[in-house]
């Protein structure tokens, strides 16, 4: 009966989700349940981490039908710990949404593919199958194709015409990849997968079909030579959009990577794990240069998502206990410092009426809080101790170095410096010297509550690493060593 | 006839990538329909063919079609099915406020 719980985290947001799509002309009541929604689903989750971590994962067999042939939920260490994080974030976005989501927003039903976004991302962390993998990244990407477009701009059809090919394509291939593996293995259970791969020890061809996966997972998540679509059509809808767009839809990718090539593809790690070394390197490279080369405040920091992407996957390409520690306490720490960062570039923007840059000036003066807010989020950011994205970085370039990835290594510690010199330039350029223009609007004060309570917790997971490092390194154990995950799912 | 079935997927993608490429808009939302039947097609042609038998297995019955990869089409089916149909509308709204629906005119640096 306990088992049941693994599914509330996908039911809460998709049946309040359905539900709101008949109040979109009440701004009032579906704010105020939305609100409530968030926080249902943010205590689920709460007790649910604790359920997992005092008393081991806990396996959904849907239907009662066991596992191998059934679809099944798995609420692993891991899992736990991203459906946290999916529901801090959504927590903090619907904060947000108190001052930012427009009455026109709400009628062309905002909350509803809120709802369904958060339901998709958590289903994908919770699946344990690979095909139901797909169906909830079909999921929340139809969430995310609705959202992108709410608006209606002319630029905004243009950049999300281009989103939405590209990811079409890309889980088109998907399927295609599902098909390839299950002629192959006959299976799309992914501890059976795990298994039968181990078994075969990954020839030739599954090695083909793990980089036709990484193929489709690179593009979910923007690596290089797959980044193109990202930065443009992640700055066109509303901030709020952009926030929950940079936290979570990268980061879906980036845990599918770390899931099958810990799980199924880790037998030919020489030829899997050191082309994401190299693919990381250049991610890296490519986005500092794409953030210091433009001046629209939105694109910098949307270009500041590919570093970190790079970062995540230097650690799956080292595929050591320390890297991927390192890892997952990167991704928890990107989520919530990417929200807010474009919460804040957001309420910038809106203050300020233009993005760019060179139109800024002096706004200390004018919004004193939310410029000491943008400079505490750059130093975040950019992993200066004491705050969380050291402690991420710390552990990915250490686990680098020891496992003799200098080049990767320095190039990422390189890759940081420049990450802070492109958001500082924002800090310099719109806060710093003489007033140039009177702001447009003041600062709305609950999106200043929701990026400060995102900014208190990366500080936490900085300061208190000593804290939440014992559950991250649990978490990083259990995908070491993938026959702990087997033996859980198939009971053996 | 899996080979028949793997032409004709291998055809359908060929010809899906073809379109997918050109300039015109409506071209490329064909070339992705073109795609997802091939991938359909393929998803069947991988689970082997076999005609006019059950799909489950009963006792006694040693020779059965694996249900599983028609499962697995259906959903792809409609999945694919609203997103066309969705990708259908954002095309013609597309071209609608931007006045054109050729690809290489479809950019621009302005920040807005």
């Amino acid at each position: 009966m306990m088992s049941n719980i693994v599914f509330l985290p996908i039911f809460i947001p998709l049946f309040f989700g359905a539900l709101l799509v008949f109040f979109n002309k009440k701004q009032k009541i579906t704010v105020n349940l939305s609100f409530l929604v968030v926080l249902l689903s943010f205590g689920v989750s709460i007790y649910l981490s604790y359920h997992v971590f005092s008393n081991g994962p806990l396996i959904l067999e849907t239907g009662g039908w066991k596992a191998p042939y059934g679809i099944i939920l798995v609420a692993d260490k891991l899992s736990v710990i991203m459906i946290l994080a999916v529901n801090v974030i959504a927590f903090t976005a619907a904060i947000f949404a108190i001052s930012s989501v427009t009455e026109k927003m709400v009628e062309h039903y905002f909350y509803p593919l809120f709802f369904l976004l958060i339901a998709g991302v958590s289903g994908a962390f919770l699946t344990g199958d690979l095909f139901n993998l797909f169906v909830f990244f079909e999921v929340l990407l139809m969430a995310s194709y609705g959202l992108i477009i709410i608006g209606g701009s002319k630029h905004q059809f243009r950049e999300s015409v281009k989103y939405i090919l590209l990811n079409l394509f890309s889980s088109i291939l998907f399927v295609t990849t599902v098909a390839f593996l299950y002629s192959v293995t006959g299976t799309v259970n992914m501890a059976q997968l795990g298994e039968r791969v181990a078994q075969v020890e990954q020839q030739g061809i599954l090695t083909g079909i793990g980089i036709l996966l990484f193929i489709v997972f690179a593009t979910k998540g923007a690596l290089f030579p797959l980044y193109f679509w990202l930065p443009k059509s992640y700055i066109v809808p509303s901030p709020i959009v952009s926030a929950l767009f940079g936290a979570l839809l990268t980061k879906v990718g980036v845990y599918s990577m770390l899931r099958v090539f810990t799980l199924i593809f880790s037998h030919k790690l020489e030829l899997t794990h050191t082309f994401f070394i190299w693919v990381a390197t250049i991610t890296m490279i490519i986005g500092v240069i794409g953030a210091l080369s433009t001046s629209n405040v939105k694109l910098i920091i949307a270009y500041n998502i590919m570093p970190a992407i790079g970062f995540m996957l230097l650690g799956i390409g080292t595929f050591s206990e320390e890297s991927l520690a390192g890892t997952i306490y990167y991704l928890i720490h990107d989520m919530a410092i990417k929200a807010a960062l474009f919460f804040i570039a957001g309420l910038l923007v809106w203050h300020a009426g233009t993005s760019n840059l060179k139109k800024m000036g002096g706004y200390i003066k004018t919004a004193p809080i939310m410029g000491w807010m943008f400079f505490i989020a750059s130093l975040i950011l950019a992993g200066i101790p004491p705050f969380s994205g050291f402690i991420g970085k710390y552990l990915l370039l250490r686990g680098a170095m020891d496992e003799g990835h200098y080049v990767a290594a320095g190039i990422g510690l390189l890759s940081s410096l420049l990450i802070l010199f492109s958001v500082i330039r924002i800090f310099i350029g719109a806060f710093w010297g003489e007033l140039k223009e009177e702001p447009k609007q003041p600062v709305r004060t609950s999106g200043l509550a929701a990026s400060a309570v995102l900014i208190a917790i990366s500080i936490l997971l900085g300061v208190g690493a000593e804290w939440f490092y014992p559950y991250v390194q649990a978490a990083a154990d259990s995908l070491i060593d993938p026959q702990i995950y087997i033996d859980y799912v198939l009971k053996e | 006839m899996e080979i028949l079935m793997s032409i004709l997927a291998g055809t359908l993608f060929a010809a899906g990538v073809y379109l997918i490429l050109q300039k015109q808009l409506l071209k490329i939302v064909l070339g992705t329909a073109l795609l997802s039947h091939g991938a359909h097609l393929f998803i069947l042609t991988m689970g082997k063919l076999n005609r006019g038998k059950p799909p489950i297995l009963i006792e006694g019955v040693k020779n059965y079609t694996d249900p599983l990869p028609q499962a697995l089409i259906l959903t792809s089916i409609v999945i694919s099915f609203g997103v066309t149909s969705f990708l259908l509308v954002l095309a013609y709204r597309t071209y609608q406020s931007n006045k054109t629906d050729m690809m290489d005119q479809l950019r621009g640096t302005d920040d807005e």
